[in-house]
C-alpha cells in the first residue's frame, strides 16, 4: 500500500539529461521504478539508461499511461515545463527545481488544482514506498536507498529532502519502517502541504503513525495543528522541529530558501506550542523519534 | 602532500600507446594528469590527487600504465 | 530583499500612486530646508532596513524646520547593521485612513491581500483586532481583475466616492506586487487636502529568487546587482566563506554561523545544520561556528571551510556531522577535515571530537579515520547521541 505511489506506477523525468537527473534515473531504475520516458528538448530521439527522451511530454502521453512526472529542469524553464505536464494530463508533479519565485510556484499549483492535478514541491526530492517505488532524488544510490528506507508502519512528511533520508533510517534502524516519505519541500508555497497530505495517510491501511520534520518559516504546522484539533485522526504524529537555536537571531535565513524567519508569529517554539496544544507529540530530539512513535502507536492500540 | 592517494604512472607502458598521455588527461574528472616533459608521457599534478574521486577512468585506460593506490588501505 | 522606503515609494509613483508631498534629504540642513518648504508638522523617516534599526526608532515627528533639523541630525546617527541610513525621507504628516498589505499564504497557495481603516501595521492589527481587517485571495495565474480590489473595498465598508476612488489603487497595488515578484507589501493610505489618496507610509519586500528577472527595475532604482540588502553587513568570516564557495564551483560552501563557544561545526547543509546545531546546544555544547558543506564538495573545498572555522580564536575542538548522505561523499568529506587539520599542525585524533557523515562512500571514510586515529559513528548512532559524544569530549557550558 502506501500513498500517492505504488507498484505499477510510471513517470517521465522531464530535464532528463542534466547531471542530476541522470544519476537519480539511474538509480530509479535500479530500485524498480518504472520511468516511461524523460523529456529534454532538442534532444529527442536519444536514450538514457535505455529510457526513451522526447522534445515534448505530449509524445508520450499520447501513446502510453503517465501517472507522474519529476520535474527538475533549469529553474528559467521549470514553471513551463509544470504546466506542460499539468496540461498533459499528469496528476502528479514534483518538482525537485529549487529557487522557483513563489509568484510562479502559486501559479503552478493553481493551474494543477483547475486541472485536478497534485503538486509536490517544488525544492524537494521526492516520494518513496519502501521496495515499492521510488519516484524522484530521495535516498541516494539505491544500495543506500535500501538501508535507509524499509517498508513499514510510519508515513513521513519532511520540508528537508536530506533529513527525509535521516528520519527514515532512525525509524528503519528501530524496526519501524515506512508505509511511505515524502519529501514536500522547503519554500514558503508548495503544492502540498503535511495538513494536506493526512487524509491520504488516514486513509491508507498500512501506516500507523506520521512524523513531521519541519523548519522555521511558514505557516504549515500551524495548519497541521489546526487539522488534528479538528480532525479525529486514528493516526498519532510525532514532529521534530529544527532551528530552535534561531529563536534567539530572529531575521537571519539559513539553508533553505523557506526557512527565513519573517516574523515572531512563525518562530520555532511557536510552532512547538501549537502542535502540542493540538495533541502533537514533539521530539526534543531528533533520536527520541522512534521511541515517541513506538509509545504512541501502542497508546493508540491500547485505546482501541 | 597528497595524503589519501598515490597514483603511479608506468611510462614505458604509457609512451608506447600513442595518444594514451593525452587521453589520461581527458579522462580524469578532477585534473590529476597532466601531459610530461617528454614525448607521450604523462605526470601527476600533485595538488590535485587527492581529489581523486576513484572513479577508475585512468586504470580503465590503461590498465598496465596506470595504479591508484588509496594510501589509507596500506 | 528590503526596499528603502523612498524606493518603494518610486515604485508606486511609477504605477500612478503618489505618495505624500515630502523629499530625501541627505544631511540636516537639507532635512531643515525640506521641512521648511513643506511648511507645518512634518514627519522624517530614517531610510533603513535593519528590524534593529526599526526597533530604535527610526521614525520621528516634528512641528516645524528647526526641530526636523535636531531630529535629522539623531536618526542619521542610527546603526542600520552596520551601515548608515541612506538618507531622511522628510513628509508632510498626514493621517492614515486605511492600511493594505499583500503576501503569499502559504496555506491556500494564493496571493492574498489585506485591508484595515485601523491605524498601524496590518500584522498588528489582525493580531489584536481580528475583527478589524478584511481579506481577499487573488490568483497568481490570472491577471488581476478590479472587481476583487472593489470586494476588497466594500468589505472594508468604503461607500460611494470613496469606493471608486480607493478601488483602481488597490487594483494596481496588486498588479505591482504581482509584477515586480514582491513576498510583502504594505501601504498605508491618507487623504490630501484636495481629496486625493496619497501613500503615507509604505513597506516592500522583493523575493531574492525573482531578482534576476527584475534587474531592469532595480537598475531604474539605482539598486547594484551585488547590494545583498541583508539585515546587517557581512562579516569576515562570512566574506571569506563566500570566496571559498566561489572560487571552487563544487558543492555548496556555506551558510556559515558564528556564535561565541568552543566547538567549531563542520555539518551538513539544509536541514542538517539547523538539526545538528540544536543538537549540539541541547546537550549543553557551545557552538563556536558552523560552516555547512552541501551537494558534493571537492577536497580542497572541506578543507579550506574547516580551516576556516579553526581560525576563530577559542575553536578548541571540531565535530564532523551530517544527516545521513546521499551527494555528498563522506570519503572525500573526510579527506577534507584531516587534511585540513594536519596542515595546520594538529593531530586529527585529537583536533576532530567526532566524524558523523554515513551514506555514500562510507567505508572508504571509515577508513580513511580508523588510519588516522579519529572517532567516528555510522548511521546506527543518531545525531544525537553523536553530538553528546562531541559536547562529552569538548566540554560543557560553565565547564
Amino acid at each position: 500500500m502506501g500513498v500517492l505511489v505504488h507498484k505499477d506506477f510510471t513517470f517521465i523525468v522531464q530535464g532528463i539529461t542534466g547531471r542530476e537527473a541522470l544519476n537519480f534515473t539511474r538509480e530509479c531504475l535500479e530500485y524498480g521504478s518504472k520511468i516511461v520516458g524523460g523529456v529534454t528538448p532538442g534532444r529527442g530521439g536519444r536514450e538514457v539508461y535505455g529510457v526513451p527522451v522526447y522534445d515534448t511530454v505530449r509524445e508520450i502521453t499520447t501513446t502510453r499511461k503517465v501517472d507522474g512526472s519529476v520535474v527538475t529542469v533549469p529553474l528559467a524553464f521549470a514553471p513551463d515545463a509544470a504546466f506542460e505536464a499539468v496540461d498533459a494530463g499528469i496528476r502528479l508533479i514534483v518538482i525537485i527545481t529549487e529557487g522557483i519565485p513563489r509568484r510562479d510556484a502559486a501559479a503552478i499549483i493553481e493551474y494543477a488544482d483547475l486541472r485536478g492535478a497534485r503538486v509536490i514541491g517544488p525544492n524537494c526530492l521526492g516520494i518513496i514506498v519502501p521496495d515499492v517505488c521510488r519516484f524522484g532524488s530521495l535516498g541516494g544510490p539505491a544500495v543506500d536507498c535500501r538501508k535507509a528506507f524499509k517498508p513499514g508502519v510510519v508515513g513521513v512528511m519532511s520540508r528537508s529532502g536530506g533529513m527525509t533520508t535521516e528520519i527514515c533510517n532512525a525509524l528503519s534502524t528501530a524496526g519501524l519502517g515506512e508505509s511511505t516519505a515524502i519529501s514536500i519541500g522547503g519554500d514558503p508555497v508548495i503544492g502540498s502541504t503535511y495538513a494536506e497530505l493526512m487524509p491520504l495517510f488516514e486513509a491508507d491501511a498500512d501506516t500507523k503513525a506520521i512524523v513531521i520534520y519541519s523548519e522555521p518559516g511558514g505557516t504549515a504546522e500551524a495548519e497541521l495543528a489546526r487539522w488534528a484539533k479538528e480532525n479525529k485522526s486514528r493516526l498519532p504524529i510525532v514532529a521534530f522541529v529544527a532551528g530552535r537555536f534561531m529563536d534567539d537571531m530572529p531575521g537571519m535565513s539559513f539553508g533553505h530558501a523557506g526557512t527565513v524567519v519573517e516574523t515572531k508569529v512563525d518562530s520555532p517554539a511557536d510552532k512547538i506550542r501549537r502542535m502540542r496544544e493540538a495533541g502533537i507529540a514533539v521530539a526534543d530530539e531528533i533520536g527520541d523519534i522512534p521511541r515517541l512513535v513506538k509509545d504512541r502507536i501502542e497508546a493508540a492500540a491500547a485505546r482501541g | 602532500m597528497a595524503m589519501f592517494i598515490r597514483v603511479d604512472i608506468e611510462d614505458d607502458v604509457v609512451r608506447k600507446t600513442p595518444g594514451l598521455a593525452k587521453k589520461l588527461v581527458e579522462v580524469c574528472p578532477v585534473n590529476i594528469f597532466k601531459l610530461g616533459s617528454a614525448e607521450g608521457t604523462a605526470e601527476t599534478v600533485e595538488e590535485n590527487v587527492d581529489e581523486c574521486t576513484l572513479c577508475d577512468l585512468c586504470m580503465q585506460a590503461s590498465p598496465e600504465g596506470v595504479r591508484v593506490v588509496k594510501l589509507y588501505e596500506s | 530583499m528590503r526596499f528603502y522606503e523612498s524606493e518603494a515609494k518610486k515604485l508606486l509613483a511609477k504605477h500612478g500612486i503618489a505618495p505624500v508631498p515630502g523629499k530625501l534629504a541627505i544631511n540636516a540642513a537639507d532635512a531643515e530646508r525640506i521641512a521648511s518648504e513643506l511648511g507645518g508638522a512634518v514627519v522624517l523617516k530614517a531610510q533603513v532596513i535593519s528590524p534593529a534599526a526599526f526597533k530604535a526608532g527610526a521614525v520621528r515627528t516634528a512641528a516645524n524646520a528647526s526641530e526636523a533639523k535636531q531630529a535629522a541630525d539623531a536618526l542619521l546617527r542610527l546603526d542600520d547593521g552596520g551601515r548608515r541610513p541612506q538618507g531622511i525621507l522628510v513628509e508632510q504628516r498626514i493621517a492614515g485612513a486605511c492600511s493594505i498589505a499583500f503576501t503569499y499564504d502559504g496555506t491556500r497557495k494564493r496571493p492574498v491581500m489585506a485591508a484595515s481603516t485601523s491605524a498601524g501595521s496590518i500584522e498588528r492589527i489582525a493580531d489584536e483586532h481580528p475583527d478589524r481587517v478584511v481579506r481577499r485571495h487573488f490568483s497568481a495565474l490570472l491577471p488581476f481583475s478590479d472587481y476583487l480590489a472593489k470586494e476588497l473595498v466594500n468589505a472594508l465598508g468604503w461607500k460611494g466616492a470613496e469606493s471608486t476612488a480607493l478601488t483602481p489603487v488597490v487594483s494596481r497595488l496588486a498588479q505591482l506586487f504581482l509584477k515586480y515578484d514582491l513576498t510583502q507589501l504594505e501601504v498605508t493610505l491618507g487623504k490630501l487636502d484636495d481629496g486625493k489618496l496619497a501613500a503615507v507610509d509604505c513597506r516592500a519586500d522583493m523575493e531574492v529568487e525573482g531578482r534576476r528577472r527584475q534587474k531592469a527595475v532595480l537598475e531604474e532604482l539605482g539598486i547594484r546587482v551585488d547590494d545583498s540588502r541583508a539585515v546587517r553587513e557581512p562579516t569576515p568570516f562570512e566574506v571569506e566563506a563566500a570566496k571559498i564557495d566561489v572560487e571552487d564551483p563544487r558543492g555548496v560552501a556555506g551558510p556559515v554561523v558564528e556564535f561565541d563557544g568552543n566547538i567549531g561545526l563542520v555539518i551538513g547543509a539544509g536541514g542538517g545544520s539547523l538539526t545538528l546545531t540544536d543538537a549540539v546546544r541541547r546537550h549543553g555544547g557551545r557552538p563556536a561556528n558552523y560552516a555547512a558543506l552541501g551537494g558534493n564538495p571537492s577536497v580542497k573545498k572541506a578543507a579550506r571551510l574547516t580551516k576556516l572555522i579553526l581560525s576563530k580564536p577559542g575553536v578548541e575542538k571540531i565535530a564532523v556531522m551530517s544527516n545521513v548522505v546521499s551527494n555528498t561523499r563522506a570519503d572525500l568529506v573526510a579527506r577534507g577535515v584531516i587534511k585540513a587539520v594536519t596542515e595546520l599542525g594538529f593531530k586529527p585524533a585529537e583536533k576532530i571530537a567526532i566524524f558523523r557523515v554515513p551514506g555514500a562512500w562510507e567505508a572508504d571514510a571509515f577508513k580513511i579515520l580508523e588510519k588516522y586515529g579519529v572517532e567516528y559513528c555510522d548511521r546506527t548512532v543518531s545525531i544525537s547521541e553523536a553530538a553528546k559524544r562531541a559536547v562529552d569530549k569538548i566540554g560543557k557550558i560553565g565547564r
